[in-house]
């Protein structure tokens, strides 16, 4: 894509003046890494780090009912929310099939935010205005809203020089609340996509630069450092946090993806229950596994799973070395058969023929001692 | 603006080969570096008295991010490999243009292949048009 034709976010000016390098990613111009991958990675993980993720998407669902007509379109128990908290879930088609995963956020019972990725934002908006009545409103607000992560053990600690009285640190993760940064009206949530203590605060985009300019100067003298795409890529993996479009999409159902923790058959009926249930049933015929490179390879995105005649029998959606660990790390789709912990993998390089040897090994590969 | 030494020829894959009489020494640039990142691993398929044609992948280097190919930029014989590269994979990071070069080749010298390589100002202008 030509780079003139990208979207900017509020914040991208930040970016080149910290001399990022910058990637199109989902129709936006997106800072992939500033002084390198791996500093990053370790700085969200000893300190903090911060990240705009304002190519997200945002909805706001309104109307009698709000979170109860969502909580249809959605695997997880969203009517059990209470204000103020939010929830992560799939969302999926009659087939089972995964749409989007989302956060969603119950503001009140008739307003409920919900936050995709970037590029399911058109599919999402469309779906939910095709399934839901006319009573609902639904509202894309992605274009008015920038959201900056805030992420890393010294996190709420930088926070606190923007918000008064404590406010953020009180909310127990998953939980939102208003609250005045740096003197803007913003959302701020304990949230966010790296396995580590921190905030997402969706902001204004005119104010969007200007929080993001104090945060850096509040957070220098703990070590904050601005981290990108990169960075957030390796620190959500080790996390085993599905990526849409790599772990999850729309040929892979939340079972077989290890998401069956936010599948609730226990509530009330959503849409791909019944082809979820008949899956459930017939148990699955492939998982999606952690596994451990046990040479010197390191599998990637795509690299094949092969059997013993060299036959393709799964697929590896995310691959890439683990700074934390220091060891080559990835997700892959692999028969049942095969996912037990400790099962030997063969992988393959699809393009250049080359072969690693892995095992199967429980995920997380890392969680944070708190 | 990345280093381009001015006593060095230069390939579209941001392939860099010091000419020495027939020894043609490869590594890749300082802009080929950046947009890699931390480098782990340098994989040459290759070994010494090996005859390699020009274009040909001889080999990948791996970052945290990516994985990209080794072209070779002319046709000859692997007189030296950079075998240090192994355990320190750093060092290209740290030196593209010194110890971090990855294999020496022996040329006839007179090659068509060496005048088709850009010399530091075209390959200056190929990354100012990217």
């Amino acid at each position: 894509m030509e780079q003139s034709s990208l979207k900017k976010t509020p914040i991208y000016d930040e970016h080149l003046r910290a001399k990022a390098r910058m990637v199109p990613f989902t129709g936006y111009s997106m800072p992939v890494q500033y002084t390198g991958l791996v500093d990053e990675h370790h700085t969200v993980r000893k300190s903090a780090g911060l990240f705009d993720v304002s190519h997200m998407g945002e909805l706001v669902v309104s109307g009698p009912g709000a979170t109860l007509a969502v909580d249809r379109l959605v695997t997880n128990d969203v009517q059990g929310l209470m204000d103020g908290q939010a929830r992560y879930t799939v969302c999926c088609n009659e087939g089972g099939t995964i749409l989007d995963d989302l956060i969603i956020y119950r503001v009140a019972a008739d307003n409920v935010l919900v936050v995709c990725n970037a590029s399911n934002r058109e599919k999402i908006v469309g779906h939910f205005n095709q399934q839901l009545s006319a009573t609902h409103e639904v509202r894309d607000i992605s274009d008015d809203t920038a959201l900056i992560a805030l992420q890393g053990p010294r996190a709420m600690e930088i926070l606190r020089s923007g918000v008064a009285d404590g406010r953020a640190e009180e909310l127990p993760a998953f939980h939102f609340a208003d609250m005045p940064v740096f003197n803007v009206d913003c959302t701020v949530s304990r949230t966010g996509y790296t396995g580590e203590d921190g905030v997402e605060i969706f902001c204004p985009p005119g104010e969007a630069a200007r929080i993001w300019r104090s945060l850096m100067a509040a957070g220098e003298s703990a070590g904050l450092r601005p981290a990108g795409l990169g960075a957030r890529n390796t620190l959500r993996l080790e996390c085993r946090m599905a990526l849409y479009g790599n772990d999850i999409d729309d040929t892979t159902n939340p079972l077989e993806a290890g998401l069956g923790w936010v599948v609730r058959f226990d509530k009330a009926d959503f849409i791909g229950r019944t082809a979820l249930l008949a899956v459930k049933e017939a148990g699955l015929a492939r998982k999606l596994v952690g596994f451990e490179m046990t040479d010197k390879a390191i599998a990637r995105d795509h690299w094949w799973v092969i059997n013993d005649a060299d036959e393709q029998v799964g697929m590896v959606t995310s691959g890439s070395p683990s700074p934390t660990l220091g060891k080559n790390l990835g997700l892959a789709y692999v028969p049942a058969g095969s996912a037990a912990v400790g099962s030997a993998l063969r992988l393959r390089d699809p393009e250049r023929g080359r072969i690693g040897n892995a095992i199967v090994v429980k995920t997380p590969f890392y969680k944070r001692t708190r | 603006m990345s280093d381009v030494p001015s006593d060095l020829k230069y390939t579209k894959e941001h392939e860099w080969a010091r000419i020495e009489g027939n020894r043609v020494t490869v590594g890749i640039t300082q802009h080929a570096v950046d947009a890699l990142g931390d480098i782990i691993i340098v994989s040459v398929d290759l070994k010494v008295g090996a005859a390699v044609s020009a274009g040909k992948v001889f080999g990948v280097v791996e970052s945290t991010k990516s994985v990209s190919d080794l072209f070779s930029p002319i046709s000859g014989a692997v007189v030296a490999i950079n075998e240090a590269l192994k355990d320190a994979p750093e060092k290209v990071n740290e030196s593209p243009y010194g110890d971090g070069w990855m294999v020496a080749f022996e040329t006839d010298g007179t090659s068509a292949e060496l005048d088709g390589l850009m010399d530091p100002a075209a390959y200056s202008a190929f990354l100012g048009s990217l």
